[in-house]
């Protein structure tokens, strides 16, 4: 099997998909590039180059380059969506949610219900987050939570190329409309990736490792580092379960209460700033659900509750580590 | 004078075209009556003296053409061919209304009928007219697109990014700013800068203004955009100048406006009296025969309001159903 990057295994993905159905368009800033310019057609294909390849192949009808105009943009996709195209469209960075959330959560995700059942909105929005790219306050952000709090939207979070591709798939095929969050210091992580189309279903979490002594959840790139910890400590008979749960909305909740039932120990990894996350999300879960079965205080290893700084220095002491999350495995493993 | 369009109209368009503008008018009136009553629950915006916009613009639109609206949209959603006791029901908050109560009067959608929904976010609907516009183009269906805003939803960022990607991607859209002289309480000669044609002008989409109480002028630019929407010449925009019998929402007292403004407009600028005299004038139709469809509307309404009141509520059971296809 191949090996592909993230990046690769996304852009895979859509094509696969284009080539399926008719109906998948792209939409986004420089998603091919070079629109109108003297220079190379695609000359771009994205900021980060996830979607080169694709206008090439399928067309401008079905590449669609767009204005530095997110609200009408992101909003054509809903309307699009609402009327017979399956729009994958790009808002480049999550921290421009601001400049366009409505046309998001007030529309997309509320047409379902408060059109009666009757409407039907496919519609993905691919979109880059998190921090490690010296990239600042407004590039750098993990908006998961924001996004998982609204009903009608489904979120989707691949920690691994060939999660990517399944994932991605599924939010094409899928009939809500879903926001696909990439990590964009992953983009050049490889893994074995099929070349076939392979879907994989939303709500059903991943254990990317088993053991007794202590549960990991963990989110996107915290995956990694989760997984990195869970190994050295094995060395050190401490045995860890890692959850990915691959979707927060639809999450699955099931698969965490057996974990901590199992382990009696819960740390939860999540980058995003730690007020209403899905780190304190899930330790209310437990904490509710499986309180009897706790042999140790929850752990959350987040960001602080600060934006994201640029200073590479301060950067690398805003983002979890590996070191904080076994701090915090050694910690609850020692207790109970 | 160049013959209108409007008035070329068949005797069974002409009298369409009333009928709509008529259920438009009783509708609102028979709301009024009823919220004033107590009946009816939340916010409604009531379209009452606008019903020449509504009907001029979609009387020759089809079921594939879409259109999205603003809060006050019960109007719009008569004009493209919603049923009038589901609306009914769905303002009443009732299971059986066109969105199983759901939705409610700020939200009435029929999807089926082109009709993306009134938006209870002023200047939400544009960005989406773009995307229905799109899907026509990409699809090849040969629809078109119309998005009504209002004078405040003008001025809203989304309405103008609207119009340059419309322009940018030459979209099959029309533009529709309904100007009744209000954004709530404010006056829009206060609160819109520059002027509606020329917004136009300055994203390259040809613009008409047209007085929003005449029927047959606001169908004659609607019918000019519409067909060089369809012919791929892209969009326009049409200034639909207009005003509002009622407040803002149910319960405003209006005290922002002139004395005796409304009573004026009712008496010198209503849409269904002028449209009659037109009809008339020109011999075209018969004054018994609309009569006729007043009684008809009449019953229609007072038909909608009986349902509705007797319909049953919704339950617990559906309290969580609809949020997602699967989840």
């Amino acid at each position: 099997m191949a090996k592909k990057t993230f990046r690769m295994a996304i852009n895979e993905a859509i094509a696969q998909e284009m080539r399926r159905d008719p109906t998948v368009i792209v939409m986004g800033e420089d998603n091919a590039g070079g629109m109108g310019a003297p220079g190379e057609d695609d000359a771009w294909g994205g900021v980060l180059g996830v979607t080169k390849g694709l206008m090439p192949e399928f067309g401008r009808e079905r590449v669609l380059d767009t204005p530095i105009t997110e609200s009408a943009f992101i909003g054509a996709a809903v309307g699009a969506a609402a009327t017979g195209l399956r729009p994958v469209a790009e808002l480049m960075f999550v921290d421009f949610m601001g400049v366009c959330l409505d046309q998001i959560y007030n529309q997309a995700g509320k047409f379902r219900y408060m059109f009666g059942g009757k409407a039907v909105t496919p519609l993905v929005i691919r979109t880059m987050f998190g921090a490690g790219f010296r990239a600042a306050s407004q590039h750098s952000q993990c908006l998961y939570p924001v996004f998982t709090h609204f009903p009608g939207l489904k979120v989707v979070i691949p920690s691994s190329p060939y999660e990517a591709k399944g994932l991605m798939i599924q939010s094409i095929r899928d009939d809500d409309p879903v926001i696909f969050f990439e990590h964009k210091v992953m983009y050049d992580d490889e893994e074995e990736v099929p070349d076939e189309s392979y879907t994989i279903p939303f709500g059903e979490a991943n254990l990317t490792r088993e053991g007794d002594d202590v549960t990991i959840v963990a989110f996107g790139r915290m995956v990694k580092l989760a997984n990195q910890v869970a190994d050295s400590l094995a060395g050190d008979g401490i045995g860890c379960t890692v959850v990915d749960p691959r979707t927060t909305s639809p999450l699955d909740t099931e698969t965490i209460l057996e974990c901590v039932a199992d382990t009696g120990r819960l740390v939860v990894v999540d980058e995003a700033n730690p007020r209403c996350s899905m780190a304190s999300d899930i330790a209310a879960l437990v904490a509710e659900n499986a309180f009897d079965a706790l042999k140790a205080p929850i752990r959350m290893v987040t960001a602080p509750h600060t934006p994201v700084p640029f200073s590479p220095d301060l950067e690398d002491l805003y983002i979890p580590t590996p070191e904080k999350i076994e701090a915090a495995v050694r910690e609850v493993a020692g207790r109970g | 004078m160049q013959l209108s369009r409007g008035m070329q109209l068949s005797r069974e368009e002409l009298l369409r075209a009333y009928r709509g503008m008529r259920t438009i008018r009783d509708f609102e009136e028979r709301v009024h009556d009823e919220f004033a009553a107590g009946t009816i629950p939340g916010f409604v915006h009531l379209y009452a003296g606008e019903e020449a916009s509504a009907i001029g613009v979609c009387l020759d639109l089809e079921d594939k053409d879409r259109i999205a609206s603003t809060h006050r949209g019960h109007g719009h959603c008569i004009a493209k061919g919603c049923d009038v006791t589901g609306m009914m029901m769905e303002i009443y908050g009732r299971r059986d209304g066109l969105c199983g109560g759901k939705g409610g009067s700020m939200h009435i959608a029929d999807l089926a009928k082109g009709m993306m929904g009134a938006n209870g976010i002023v200047g939400g609907g544009p960005p989406l007219v773009c995307g229905a516009a799109l899907s026509a183009k990409t699809l090849k269906t040969g629809g078109v697109a119309v998005g009504f805003v209002g004078d405040g939803g003008s001025n809203q960022g989304t309405t103008l990014e609207s119009y340059n990607l419309a322009r940018v991607w030459n979209l099959p859209a029309v533009f529709v700013v309904e100007d009744n002289g209000y954004a709530e309480s404010t006056a829009s000669g206060w609160a819109v800068a520059g002027d509606q044609l020329k917004r136009a002008e300055a994203f390259g989409m040809p613009g008409r203004r047209v007085d929003g109480h005449d029927f047959f002028e606001v169908y004659d630019a609607a019918k000019e955009a519409i067909d060089r929407a369809r012919a791929g010449d892209g969009p326009s925009l049409i200034h639909v100048c207009l005003n509002r019998y009622y407040g803002h929402f149910e319960g405003d007292a209006m005290t922002y406006r002139g004395e005796g403004e409304v009573d004026r407009l009712r008496a010198e600028r209503d849409s269904l009296a002028l449209f009659r005299k037109r009809v008339s004038e020109a011999g075209l139709i018969e004054s018994g025969q609309l009569d006729d469809i007043d009684r008809e509307v009449a019953l229609i309404i007072d038909g909608a309001v009986a349902a509705s009141k007797a319909a049953p509520a919704p339950t617990l059971a559906d309290l969580t159903t609809d949020v997602y296809v699967s989840y």
